[in-house]
């Protein structure tokens, strides 16, 4: 996938797990958190969708590495760069 | 030839084992859930009788909020079954009222107007209040690992009227406190937030509207439902659990089982003995509850509250009572005062009040029926301080008791609420085998599917 996949395949997740969000305006260099109304549980579903969809696993040590969309890109794409 | 092992195994198709169920299969585990009864439900079921259809449990759920409303728990659950508000088609109710003798503190699903109500009757209180408000936003319920605290004794930290504390607890413990007396304070934050602060709305069908959704999602992501299929027995060997015996016979395996039967009735099907003396760990708060079916609404007569909570005495007592009932406090509920957008196809009043399991139980079966012929005038006898005279449009009327809940249920003392020492973080002595639902410690239909949604979460998808 390239980057620009990965960025959207993260927005879908999100779209998925919260529906009620507006993500037209989503910064990619911002935190998702400081944008977004995004709970603990919500954040394991990103994880738990990124198993789901591409078998990609993200260990718990890694989960700050999915803080914003730039810094989700940059940890996914060596994990997802032949899907 | 159905598998006969699977990843997750849950017993019971409530609202905590089928939100559970919905977790797990989403995320592409094997699911059984098993229920002994044929409606699903669980505490919060329904059945028909004399042509008419009647919910069990269910008067108003509570912790609802308006769709787009963030953060709050109702979102939450919705979000994490991947469901909308609007698949619940929730109605919100019209205003509800806590009547003490003398006063009434009426609240509907907008907290502003509660904190008015109560100023205005309580001017002394008001800083007070406002301070206890404060304390219950800023406090976070959903820590499984905080430490049980006397709820009577933070809040009387904060309020010094006796009265205004009662009127405070009264609802709040006759919806959900599984002690007598007092209220932990986590579980009295929980219920403030999801009465008070949230609010309460019913599915124009009721509660099937809401088990169906589950069912369908259920099925949706690839889980598998068995109804009157109960499970007898979980074999136990080196401290887990082997393997499932059905009432049928059958026997099947499970990774991991998930249960909401309760705590100590998950237990006693364990064969291992008991880890430690059981008996005394159980609930034993339960009600009697009356339903009638009235020829024309309780509106047409006058009254337009959707719950009264009352109490007929200056204090009031939650305790298991010494008579079959106590009359003294309790709830009426009319189904018809919710904001439909067309009237209800049958009018309905149900009034709610403690009972003592023990001594419905113990009744043969023909002094059980005399002592509800008994005791029906005598309920009316009270709620008839509350609101108009509705006894000559009666047209059926359905009366169960604490018997009828455990007989349906399988809760020990048809206990509504759990045990009082809630297991918060679902273990058990099995490394296997975990508890979700009332015994959790999340309650209300909204807590339930949100302990069965971190139960999941936190035993199975985390792992």
């Amino acid at each position: 996938m390239t980057n620009e996949q990965i960025r959207q395949a993260v927005l879908q997740i999100i779209s998925v797990i919260a529906p009620d969000e507006e993500l037209t305006h989503v910064k990619s260099d911002v935190p998702l958190r400081d944008q977004l109304e995004l709970d603990s549980m919500d954040f394991l579903d990103i994880v738990m969708e990124l198993r789901k969809r591409y078998s990609v696993e993200v260990p718990e040590a890694d989960y700050g590495q999915l803080a914003s969309l730039d810094s989700c890109v940059t940890y996914l794409a060596p994990k997802l760069k032949d899907k | 030839m159905p598998p006969t092992h699977y990843d997750v195994i849950i017993i019971g198709a409530g609202m905590s084992g089928l939100a559970a169920a919905i977790r797990l299969a989403y995320f592409e585990k094997r699911v059984l859930v098993l229920e002994r009864h044929y409606a699903g439900g669980g505490l919060n079921s329904y059945y028909a009788l004399g042509g008419y259809q009647f919910d069990v449990g269910l008067h108003a759920m509570t912790n609802y909020v308006p769709p787009g409303t963030r953060g709050a728990p109702l979102t939450k659950i919705c979000r994490q079954l991947r469901l909308t508000l609007e698949d619940f088609a929730l109605v919100p109710q019209y205003q509800s009222e806590i009547r003490f003798p003398g006063i009434t503190l009426r609240f509907n699903n907008d907290f502003e107007f509660f904190t008015q109500e109560v100023i205005e009757h309580f001017p002394a209180q008001k800083n007070n209040f406002l301070r206890l408000v404060r304390c219950i936003q800023e406090y976070d319920e959903l820590d499984l690992e905080a430490k049980p605290m006397s709820g009577r004794r933070i809040v009387s930290s904060f309020l010094t009227d006796p009265l205004l504390i009662d009127m405070l607890f009264c609802p709040l413990m006759i919806y959900g406190n599984a002690a007598e007396h007092d209220m932990e304070f986590g579980q009295f934050v929980v219920m403030f937030k999801s009465i008070f602060c949230e609010g309460l709305a019913r599915p124009r069908e009721g509660v099937r509207r809401i088990i169906n959704v589950l069912r369908r999602k259920v099925r949706e992501v690839g889980g598998t439902v068995r109804m009157r299929c109960g499970v007898k027995a979980l074999h136990v060997e080196d401290g887990r659990v082997r393997s499932v015996e059905l009432d049928n016979g059958e026997t099947l395996t499970a990774d991991t089982i998930l249960s909401s039967a309760g705590y100590v009735e998950t237990l006693r099907l364990c064969d291992d003995g008991e880890p430690e003396p059981l008996a005394p760990l159980a609930g034993r708060l339960s009600f009697v509850e009356i339903i009638s079916i009235l020829d024309t609404p309780m509106k047409s007569l006058g009254h337009n509250s959707t719950i009264v909570f009352y109490n007929t005495e200056k204090d009031f007592h939650y305790e298991v009572p010494k008579d079959l009932v106590d009359p003294r406090s309790g709830v009426i509920c009319c189904s018809d005062n919710f904001l439909y957008t067309k009237p209800l196809p049958k009018s309905m009043i149900r009034m709610t009040c403690l009972a003592n399991f023990d001594g419905w139980s113990t009744l043969p079966e023909a002094d059980y029926v005399a002592a509800k012929a008994e005791w029906l005038p005598r309920i009316h006898r009270e709620v008839l301080q509350f609101i108009p005279d509705f006894r000559d449009h009666i047209v059926f009327t359905d009366f169960f008791t604490p018997r009828t809940i455990k007989y349906w249920t399988g809760h020990l003392n048809g206990a509504v609420y759990g045990m009082p020492n809630k297991r918060k973080t679902g273990r058990t002595h099995l490394e296997n085998l975990f508890i979700c639902g009332n015994d959790q410690g999340f309650l209300g239909i909204v807590g339930a599917m949100l302990s069965g949604i971190s139960m999941a979460n936190l035993h199975v998808l985390q792992k």
